[in-house]
């Protein structure tokens, strides 16, 4: 029987009285899975990820890490918990070794202990031979293994990593996420991730919860979610600013049209043989199709259905923009 | 797999302190800067501002050499200016290093160090302790250094010195850089932006060191003025100070006063900001 390790009941956290940062969010999270937030900037994902581990007391509802309520049991939690934060959080003006070793004392892990993880999860990132040297001459990809590396000295039951791979390039990211897999192997834990990046999503977690506007939408495999859109989606343009989408609804096969901005959205079965048929048709009225494209399910079109738009660029506020420039500023520096 | 990790509440003080004084000791610039600086305030201000000489080359000739030196002795408890003004210095290094004690936690919030440490199972209040540690240790090592330089210098020790008066002295300079650092802490705990703690610094290092006893004596100050200097801590400290180190009469009840003001200005303050953390370091 699989364990819930994480659940939630109608989290809410609201700042200053009116600003809605999570709204009644509910979810579980088993034992042994790597489970993923997915969202745009502000959508909640950070202030639930900080409500989970005990940064911030939720406004209302309640959740338990670990069987441990997280505002009156929050040493416990903290205990056995790591947490990979979104920013990078290691002292820069200390090496790589101290700053592992740092987290150990807070931890209160005895020294002889200490050491000796130390060593061993610095080899697990490849940081070996840089453990000597300052944080501050770390990469962005160096800076996030050695977070990770820091997140995993107390053996925790739970990892929780915000935006894992914010503001690294592509192949930096990647390889971030061999290492998260391989931890997730070594050490047998349980993952909670949030991330903005549909890819790392897909090829990450065993479940996904999307989540805009502090609110859950749906949650499931990444797999579920795909083929719960029921099909193929053809988006195309049209030389007129009219609206067609029932004309285009009435042909065979189209289960759905949404028009967003100037874009007709058409989910059906088997897109290939049905885009012929529908440009065919249109011509057919006298409409010309300016644009087309066929798309087959990715977590991308899943997020468009369930908020009806791309991600959106907003954040959260002055603070959490001036951290994630300073992010951003910090993983671009090689 | 739990059962290695500490049940001491007071667990990764020593850690946090240490990884604040390690920015100081080994950053060879600030380190040095941080000696430096002292030394030469000691030197240029207490060797420029020299009441002694000052009084004695513009002495009428109708009056008499040993009549200045009695006023000095009378207005400053001492004859020696200099080592009058070498222990406000103390109390004025103390007050210029913890006063910016509160903007590594401003950094620390916006750097989100902070908010990993608040996810581990560190106590907050040992969050609070390590920066006030580390700033009293700072400061007590500067303040040393200014007593080396000042004696170096001429610092003539009062007749009733000896040892005990140097463990007294550094009881209340410990008292005072606990005080004083957990008050600017406290104004800085929830502060985002250092912009404004910058701000605080500035508005409340000059009154705090003027109106205190550190420079001139409060007996020439107005009324009103010798008000404020009776409630700030940095006059009851270097009152003390000069008390068992430098004044040629000891006026015990006035130093059993100094050491009683002391330890309750410091307990309410580190009390007050230990409540404080608790409250606000959590959002």
């Amino acid at each position: 029987m699989v364990e819930s390790i994480i659940k939630a009941k109608d989290l809410t956290k609201v700042f200053n009285g009116y600003l809605i940062a999570a709204d009644h969010v509910s979810f579980e999270v088993n034992e042994g899975e790597i489970f993923g937030f997915l969202g745009p900037n502000g959508a909640g994902k950070t202030t639930t990820i900080n409500m989970l581990t005990t940064i911030l007391k939720p406004t209302k509802g309640f959740a338990t890490v670990c069987g441990h309520d997280i505002v009156k049991e929050a040493s416990m939690v903290r205990r056995k918990i790591g947490v990979v934060p979104q920013e990078y959080t290691t002292d820069e003006d200390l090496t790589g070794y101290e700053n592992i070793i740092l987290c150990a004392d807070l931890y209160g892990i005895p020294r002889e202990i200490s050491k000796k993880r130390a060593i061993e999860l610095l080899e697990l990132v490849k940081l070996t031979e840089f453990k000597d040297k300052k944080v501050e001459t770390y990469s962005g990809g160096m800076r996030r293994r050695l977070e990770l590396a820091c997140g995993l000295i107390n053996r925790p039951r739970v990892l929780f990593l915000d935006e894992p791979t914010l503001g690294l390039d592509v192949q930096t990211r990647t390889s971030i996420w061999e290492y998260i897999k391989l931890l997730k192997e070594e050490y047998g834990m349980t993952l909670f991730m949030t991330t903005h990046y549909l890819e790392e999503a897909d090829a990450l977690c065993n479940r996904v919860a999307i989540i805009d506007h502090g609110k859950i939408l749906t949650i499931g495999s990444p797999e579920e979610l795909k083929s719960s859109l029921g099909g193929d989606i053809i988006t195309l343009s049209i030389n007129e600013n009219k609206d067609i989408s029932s004309f285009i609804e009435k042909i065979e096969n189209v289960k759905e049209v949404k028009r967003i901005k100037d874009e007709y959205r058409i989910k059906v079965k088997d897109g290939e043989l049905i885009a012929p048929i529908i440009i065919e048709s249109l011509r057919n009225n006298g409409i010309k199709v300016t644009k087309l494209s066929l798309i087959k399910p990715s977590l991308n079109e899943v997020y468009l259905e369930y908020t009806g738009r791309s991600m959106r660029d907003q954040e959260e506020s002055v603070e959490a923009f001036r951290a994630h420039r300073i992010t951003l500023r910090r993983a671009r520096k090689i | 797999m739990k059962e290695e990790i500490s049940r001491n509440p007071l667990h990764g003080l020593w850690a946090l302190t240490h990884r604040e004084l390690k920015k100081w000791y080994k950053e060879p610039i600030v380190f040095l800067v941080s000696i430096i600086q002292p030394i030469f305030w000691m030197g240029l201000f207490g060797k420029a501002m020299n009441i002694n000489a000052i009084i004695a080359n513009n002495l009428p000739p109708n009056i008499p050499r040993w009549l200045a030196e009695q006023i000095i002795k009378q207005t400053f408890g001492t004859s020696d200016y200099f080592s009058y003004m070498a222990i406000g210095m103390l109390s004025f290094v103390t007050l210029f290093t913890t006063m910016f004690s509160g903007m590594s936690i401003i950094w620390d919030r916006r750097l989100g160090f902070l908010d990993k440490v608040l996810s581990t199972p560190v106590a907050r209040s040992v969050i609070i302790f390590s920066k006030i540690f580390s700033a009293t240790i700072r400061s007590l090592v500067q303040a040393s250094i200014i007593l080396i330089f000042a004696i170096l210098l001429g610092l003539k020790f009062g007749p009733n010195f000896t040892p005990i008066s140097l463990l007294g002295a550094y009881i209340i300079l410990f008292m005072l850089c606990i005080g004083l650092s957990s008050l600017f802490l406290m104004l800085a705990i929830r502060s985002t932006r250092w912009e404004h703690q910058m701000a605080i610094v500035n508005l409340l290092n000059l009154p705090l060191m003027f109106t205190s006893n550190a420079l001139f004596p409060t007996t020439t100050m107005p009324e009103w003025l010798r008000a404020i200097s009776n409630i700030n801590p940095i006059t009851y400290a270097t009152d003390a100070i000069r008390q068992l180190l430098i004044f040629e009469t000891l006026n015990a009840n006035q130093l059993m006063l100094d050491f009683i003001y002391m330890s309750i200005f410091s307990t309410i303050v580190a009390l007050i900001s230990i409540i404080l953390s608790w409250k606000y370091l959590s959002k």
